[in-house]
């Protein structure tokens, strides 16, 4: 039973491995979750989650696999005596509350029907009239307003009951197909910290140097260590303006998560698409604009490049000469384009629209194909994705010429 | 006779999720890694764990330039150098040089320690992998003196992480996960409880629900954690405010006072005072 609730961790999105499952077996063979479900859930989910992220997922397959528990607990909780159930309607009940239920037949016929519906219903219930569940008005249920109800399921505090725990899934947030917050964003961008002390050893290595000397017995033993290098070139292209409005938020948080993260930042903005020129001013777009050559001239090939922009537009914008929306120009959107991805060897485009719909904007198709295929959803996933990108030694990098 | 279970101490309110994967931790003889919003605990845990099972405690806290190696042991090369010059009879011996780290001590210990390594996602991204042999064989081997270094007891290792960068699968395949979530009313009246045990029902109502106001202004840049709170708490009762001072018909119309202690942020306290304006002139 549990090497399928294994398996369908696996298929459900958890990354969970052989170890792990077998140190969860070896847990409960030393019976730390002998007695409660919830023990159970707490030591599944501690020995086989190691990331918070993946706690919803978890929680959903959890939920899923031991459904038919859940079942059972209900129907442990129904099965309750009936002299117990008059007892508390002794102390609960009004005298005229308990006229209006010997109305309906009394206590026994109450059971009777209670009996069978259980019999009847297979899943779980909320609201409505008839069945048994929670926050409804039929007679039978928790937190119900019929003043005859039965309480069902919530024998003890409801905090304290296992299925609550999962079902709850408090930890849908953290799933990382979410959308971004600032901190968040400055996680994704450390990736781009890793490659900081890669490459040659070019540089003195002091201790490395007293170290090896000293086990030399005083013979001079020069080491030599990579530079460290801890600011990656970034290079920010920003659509703005129309189709762009309802990203602002997420951009702007994008964008100061990056300004925070990276030494080396520069930024500019476009409009729909990267033509023969480009502004860092909004306000003065039409006076201080900066050349799209002189762009490519200044800024040496190891920036990285991350355009951010939706590409949803018309196709023409892309393809036709004079296709831009608020200017003539000479060459085609295209082309500007590709004159980038080729300077530029390390680029990647995100693009806060979500990835599901890239297929119905054929604008998103054609940029997509310009840049072969380095576009990635603005979500703290598609981030993370765009990062590795970057890092990747990428087929499209060229020896250096410099 | 020492306790084996660890259920929170008078100091420190565990949660049931909590305390099940230390003892689980403890049982089985795994790292425990403990990840949670800042101020929720963490690194405290440790400290009352060993406290309420009664070991001795070895901290290891992580800094940028902390290297696995710094918790093995270390040797002084230079020193011995130093000596050769001066001619003194110890360098001779090459164990005199070798310094013990935190792990080596917490290994040698006679009875079964609790081993914090703290902040470890501060360290370089390899020092997690530097350590799996070690934390999951616990021994280690002593190149310069030729010896293996075994723990006599597997320490109680516990590990903790602010997310600052991920940690290696293969570490995480060998530790237990425990993420700390932010305590909900209930368990914080607990925690305020255990801290200050004199407190004023009515005090607490209202610092807590001021409290939990503060925290669910939206777009907050550092929401106020546990600790902060404690430290409020603190500042209410040496100030000698009263309940009503807080209670002022609707917490979001007003700046809660001492708010220095909850809010770190200048942004923060600035988007909270524009709320409360215009919260204030809704209301009008």
């Amino acid at each position: 039973m549990l090497v399928r609730f294994f398996t369908d961790l696996r298929a459900g999105g958890v990354p969970v491995t052989l170890p792990e499952f077998l140190g969860l077996l070896e847990g409960l063979q030393a019976r730390l979750a002998a007695l409660s479900p919830e023990d159970f859930y707490y030591l599944a989910r501690m020995a086989l989650v190691k990331d918070e992220r993946h706690f919803d997922r978890f929680d959903r397959v959890f939920a899923e696999h031991f459904a038919g528990a859940e079942k059972w607990f209900d129907r442990l909780a129904a099965e309750v005596p009936a002299e117990w159930l008059k007892q508390l309607t002794e102390r609960l009940f009004s005298d005229e509350e308990k006229q209006r239920v010997a109305a309906l037949g009394g206590w026994d016929k109450l059971l009777e029907t209670l009996r069978q519906r259980l019999r009847e219903q297979q899943g779980r219930h909320e609201g409505g009239n008839r069945w048994i569940g929670t926050a409804g008005t039929s007679p039978f249920g928790n937190q119900g307003f019929n003043p005859e109800g039965v309480r069902i399921g919530q024998a003890g505090s409801r905090e304290r009951r296992a299925v609550k725990v999962w079902e709850a899934r408090d930890y849908r947030n953290l799933d990382a197909g979410v959308e971004l917050g600032t901190r968040n964003i400055k996680m994704a961008l450390r990736r781009l910290r890793r490659f900081a002390r890669e490459g040659a050893a070019e540089e003195l290595d002091l201790d490395g140097t007293i170290d090896s000397t000293a086990r030399s017995g005083g013979l001079l033993d020069i080491r030599m260590q990579p530079e460290r290098r801890n600011a990656v070139k970034l290079l920010l292209l920003l659509d703005i303006g129309g189709s762009m409005d309802p990203h602002v938020k997420i951009c702007e948080e994008l964008f100061s998560a990056a300004r925070a993260e990276f030494k080396h930042l520069e930024y500019f903005y476009f409009h729909n698409f990267p033509y023969e020129r480009l502004w860092k001013d909004n306000r003065r777009r039409f006076s201080e604009i900066t050349d799209t050559w002189a762009l490519m001239r200044t800024y040496h090939r190891d920036y990285h490049v991350v355009f951010v922009g939706d590409a949803t537009m018309s196709p023409y914008e892309i393809e036709q000469p004079g296709g831009s929306v608020e200017h003539w120009n000479e060459e085609p959107g295209r082309v500007w384009m590709q004159r980038i991805a080729a300077h530029f060897p390390r680029l990647v485009w995100l693009n806060p629209e979500p990835e599901d719909h890239w297929q119905w904007t054929p604008s998103i198709s054609l940029a997509r194909e310009l840049i072969a295929n380095r576009m990635f959803p603005l979500t703290l996933d598609g981030l993370d994705r765009a990062m590795r990108e970057l890092k990747r030694k990428s087929p499209y990098t060229r020896p250096d010429v410099s | 006779m020492t306790q084996t279970r660890f259920a929170g101490t008078e100091r420190y309110v565990a949660t049931p999720d909590l305390m099940m994967a230390v003892n689980a931790a403890v049982t089985l003889a795994r790292p425990l890694l403990i990840k949670g919003e800042p101020g929720t605990g963490k690194t405290q845990l440790a400290e009352e764990i060993a406290r309420s099972l009664e070991r001795p405690l070895y901290e290891w806290h992580i800094k940028s330039t902390s290297k696995a190696q710094h918790g093995l042991y270390e040797y002084d090369a230079v020193s011995r150098l130093r000596d050769s010059q001066l001619g003194e009879a110890r360098v001779h011996d090459i164990r005199n040089y070798i310094v013990k780290g935190r792990l080596w001590e917490a290994f040698e210990s006679d009875v079964q320690p609790v081993l914090l390594i703290d902040e470890i996602d501060k360290a370089d991204i390899e020092f997690p992998n530097d350590l799996l042999r070690e934390l999951d064989r616990m021994e280690f081997y002593v190149h310069e003196t030729r010896e293996l270094i075994r723990a006599r007891h597997r320490p109680i290792i516990l590990i903790t992480s602010n997310n600052e960068k991920e940690l290696p699968d293969a570490f995480l395949r060998r530790c237990f996960f425990h993420y700390i979530r932010f305590p909900d009313t209930e368990t914080m009246e607990k925690i305020v409880r255990v801290h200050f045990p004199g407190l004023k029902q009515e005090l607490l109502a209202e610092a807590l629900s001021t409290f939990f106001s503060v925290r669910e202004t939206p777009g907050l840049k550092k929401k106020p954690s546990t600790s902060e709170l404690l430290d409020w708490i603190k500042l209410l009762l040496a100030e000698d405010i009263p309940p009503e001072a807080l209670r002022s018909d609707d917490p979001k119309k007003t700046i809660p006072v001492l708010h220095g202690a909850l809010l770190k942020n200048e942004q923060d306290v600035h988007l909270f005072e524009q709320l409360v304006f215009l919260n204030r002139r809704a209301g009008r």
